[in-house]
C-alpha cells in the first residue's frame, strides 16, 4: 500500500509549552486509523497542524508525495485534506445546500467574470455542483434538509452535514476530530457505520480523534495513542488496548496493576 | 420568491422610468441625488453585506472616482477625456483603492478593520484637502466637463435620472450575479466562520481583498457620476458623514438586500427633502429613526432573504 500522509518529527510549540513533540505518523490510503489521548494530548493540534492552521515549529509532513510543511489551510484543502471539528464549525446562516457548495469551493473555477457574465461554463459548473451537493446530502441522509438553515438541524445532523462538507472537497484524506462527541449510543452505532462506508465507498484514508473506544477499536485499522504530545503507542487496535503504557495514560500506575481488566471493561 | 419578483421587477423599472416627467425637475434632481446613494450603496453592501467587512471609510472611493475624473476632464489641467473613456478609468481607479486599502488591513477583523477603514477614509479627504498643486485644495476642482455623445449633453436633471437609472440597474445587477456565484457564497461563509472558511478551502485574503476592490469599483462609478453631475466638487463634499450614511441606508434599507438598499436611500437622501421646512430637527429624526429600526426591525425593511431566514428560527 502506498502511503498517503507521513508526519516526520513533527514538533509544535506554544510558548514554553510543547504540544507535539516528534511525532512520527505513516498512514496508508484507504486506512482508518484511530487517534487517541487523554484529554490535552495533543490530538486536535496535530490536525490543526495538517491543515496548515497552525504552522508547525520543527519537522516536516509529506502529502502524497510532496510537502506541506508551511502552506496555508486552503492549500492544502484543495490539495486533499478535508476536517471536521471538535465543536461543529458550520456556516450556521447558510443553508444545508449551501454549505456543501461551500465545500466544493476548491473545486471549482469560476471568476468574477464568471459570475457576473454566468456564461455557459459557470452555470455548467454551477449546476454540476448542485447536482453533487443533492447527491452528498443523500449520502449522509439529509435527502429533504437542503433548504434548512446549517444552525436549525438537529445536533446529530449539523454532524453529518459536517462531514457532507468535508466530502465536498473530494478529499483524499479525511480528519475526524470526534464525529461521535455527544451522541446517543444508537447515533453513535449509526455514524460509526458510516464512517466505514465512507472508507470503503469513497476509498479514502480516515484520520479519527474518538474518545468513545467502542467506536476507535471497532473501526480503525490502527491506533496511534498520544500523551503529553508524544506519540506513546502504535499498532492494531488489539494491540493498543494491551499495551502497558497506554493503560497507564489512561489510568495511571493503579491501572497497570490492574492490568487488562480495566480497560478491557 | 423568485415568481413575485419576476412579475415586480419590470412594474417597479416601468414606474422608475416615467417618474420625472411626473414629479418635474425639482424632484427629478432629488432623485439622482438619492440615485447615487443607491450606487453607494449596493458597492458598500458588497464589503459589508456580503462579506461582512465593517468599512467605515467607504467615502474614499467616492472621493478617488469623483477625482479622478475632475481632473482629467476639466480645465485644471486642462485635460478632457470623455466621460464614457473615464467611467471604467474610475472604476479601475477606485479598485486599485479598494486594494491599497485592502492589502494592510487584511489580516484584521472586526472592530480593528473599522478603525483603520475610518483613518483611510479621512487621510483620503485630508489630502485632497492639503494636495494642492494637484487638487486644487479646498477650492476644489471646477467647470468638469459633463458627459457628452456627440451633440447630446447630459445636462438637464432629466437627463442625469436615466444615466444614474442606467449606472443603478448596471450595479445591481452586478452585485445581485456576484452574491449568487461560488464568489458570494465564499464571502458569506468567511462572514459566518472566517477559520473554518480557510479549512474549507477559500483563501481569505484574496476573497477579503476582492471584497474591497468590487466594493470600491461600485463607488469609483458613483464618485465619476457624482463629479460629472456637480460641475464642481470640494474636498468637503467627501466626508465621513457620507460613509456613515451609506452604511445607515443599507442599515435602515436591510442588510444584504438590493431592494432593501434603494428603499434605505429614498428614505435617508429622499425623506430630508420632504421635510426641509423642518430641517433643523433632521439629524434628531435620523437618530430616532436609527434607534427604532434597531429595536423594532434590526434586519431592516426589506431584509434579504438569507437574513429574514436568519431571524426566523
Amino acid at each position: 500500500m502506498t502511503i498517503l500522509l507521513q508526519t516526520k518529527g513533527l514538533s509544535k510549540r506554544f510558548g514554553g509549552l510543547t504540544a507535539l513533540n516528534n511525532i512520527d505518523l505513516a498512514l496508508e490510503s484507504c486506512v482508518i486509523l484511530g487517534l487517541i489521548g487523554p484529554n490535552g494530548a495533543g490530538k486536535t493540534t496535530l490536525f490543526n497542524c495538517l491543515t496548515g492552521v497552525y504552522p508547525i515549529d520543527g519537522g516536516d509532513i509529506i502529502f502524497g508525495n510532496r510537502s506541506i510543511r508551511g502552506l496555508k489551510s486552503h492549500v492544502t484543502t484543495s490539495l486533499g485534506i478535508a476536517r471536521t471539528f471538535q465543536n461543529i464549525r458550520l456556516f450556521g446562516n447558510m443553508t444545508a445546500l449551501e454549505n456543501i457548495l461551500v465545500g466544493q469551493h476548491c473545486r471549482m473555477k469560476a471568476g468574477v467574470w464568471g459570475a457576473i457574465a454566468m456564461n455557459r461554463s459557470t452555470l455548467k459548473e454551477e449546476k454540476k455542483a448542485f447536482g453533487k451537493a443533492d447527491e452528498l446530502l443523500n449520502f449522509v441522509g439529509l435527502n429533504d434538509q437542503g433548504d434548512t438553515l446549517a444552525k436549525n438541524l438537529p445536533y446529530g445532523d449539523q454532524r453529518r452535514l459536517e462531514i457532507a462538507r468535508a466530502l465536498a472537497v473530494k478529499p483524499r484524506l479525511l480528519l475526524l476530530d470526534e464525529p461521535t462527541a455527544g451522541m446517543n449510543p444508537r447515533e453513535t452505532a449509526e455514524l460509526t457505520g458510516f464512517i466505514e462506508q465512507i472508507r470503503t465507498e469513497l476509498e479514502l484514508s480516515i484520520l479519527l480523534i474518538e474518545h468513545d473506544m467502542r467506536v476507535v477499536m471497532g473501526i480503525s485499522d490502527r491506533v496511534t495513542v498520544l500523551d503529553y504530545g508524544v506519540k506513546i503507542a502504535e499498532g492494531s487496535p488489539e494491540e493498543v488496548r494491551k499495551n502497558p503504557k497506554v493503560i497507564e495514560a489512561y489510568l495511571g500506575r493503579l491501572g497497570t496493576m490492574m492490568g487488562k481488566r480495566a480497560v478491557t471493561a | 420568491m423568485m415568481n413575485t419578483k419576476k412579475i415586480y421587477l419590470p412594474i417597479v423599472v416601468l414606474f422608475l422610468l416615467l417618474l420625472p416627467p411626473m414629479v418635474g425637475n425639482y424632484w427629478t434632481q432629488v432623485l439622482g441625488n438619492i440615485g447615487i446613494y443607491v450606487m453607494l450603496g449596493i458597492g458598500l453592501n458588497v464589503v459589508v453585506g456580503f462579506a461582512g467587512l465593517l468599512d467605515l471609510g467607504y467615502v474614499a472611493f467616492y472621493a478617488i472616482g469623483a477625482y479622478g475624473y475632475a481632473l482629467l476632464a476639466s480645465p485644471h489641467f486642462g485635460i478632457h477625456i470623455p466621460f464614457w473613456v473615464m467611467l471604467p478609468g474610475c472604476v479601475a481607479l477606485a479598485a486599485g483603492g479598494g486594494a491599497l486599502l485592502g492589502i494592510p488591513v487584511l489580516r484584521m477583523r472586526g472592530d480593528y478593520l473599522a478603525i483603520v477603514t475610518l483613518g483611510f477614509g479621512e487621510i483620503i479627504r485630508i489630502l485632497l484637502n492639503n494636495l494642492d498643486p494637484l487638487t486644487n485644495g479646498p477650492r476644489g476642482l471646477l467647470r468638469i466637463d459633463a458627459p457628452a455623445m456627440g451633440n447630446f449633453v447630459v445636462n438637464s436633471p432629466f437627463r442625469w435620472y436615466y444615466l444614474i437609472f442606467a449606472g443603478i440597474i448596471f450595479s445591481a445587477f452586478v452585485a445581485d450575479r456576484l452574491n449568487n456565484s461560488r464568489i458570494g457564497r465564499a464571502w458569506i461563509a468567511m462572514r459566518e466562520d472566517q477559520d473554518a472558511a480557510a479549512v474549507m478551502g477559500i483563501n481569505i485574503l484574496k476573497y477579503k481583498l476582492l471584497a474591497f476592490t468590487i466594493g470600491a469599483s461600485f463607488a469609483g462609478i458613483g464618485g465619476a457620476i457624482f463629479a460629472a453631475r456637480q460641475g464642481s466638487i470640494f474636498p468637503e463634499n467627501f466626508s465621513l458623514m457620507v460613509s456613515i450614511n451609506v452604511l445607515c441606508l443599507i442599515i435602515i434599507g436591510g442588510m444584504g438586500s438590493i431592494p432593501g438598499v434603494i428603499l434605505g436611500a429614498v428614505i435617508l437622501i429622499g425623506l430630508p427633502e420632504i421635510l426641509r421646512g423642518v430641517h433643523q430637527y433632521r439629524m434628531l429624526a435620523f437618530g430616532g429613526l436609527l434607534v427604532a429600526m434597531m429595536i423594532f426591525r434590526p434586519t431592516g425593511f426589506i431584509p434579504s432573504a438569507r437574513r429574514k431566514m436568519e431571524l426566523r428560527e
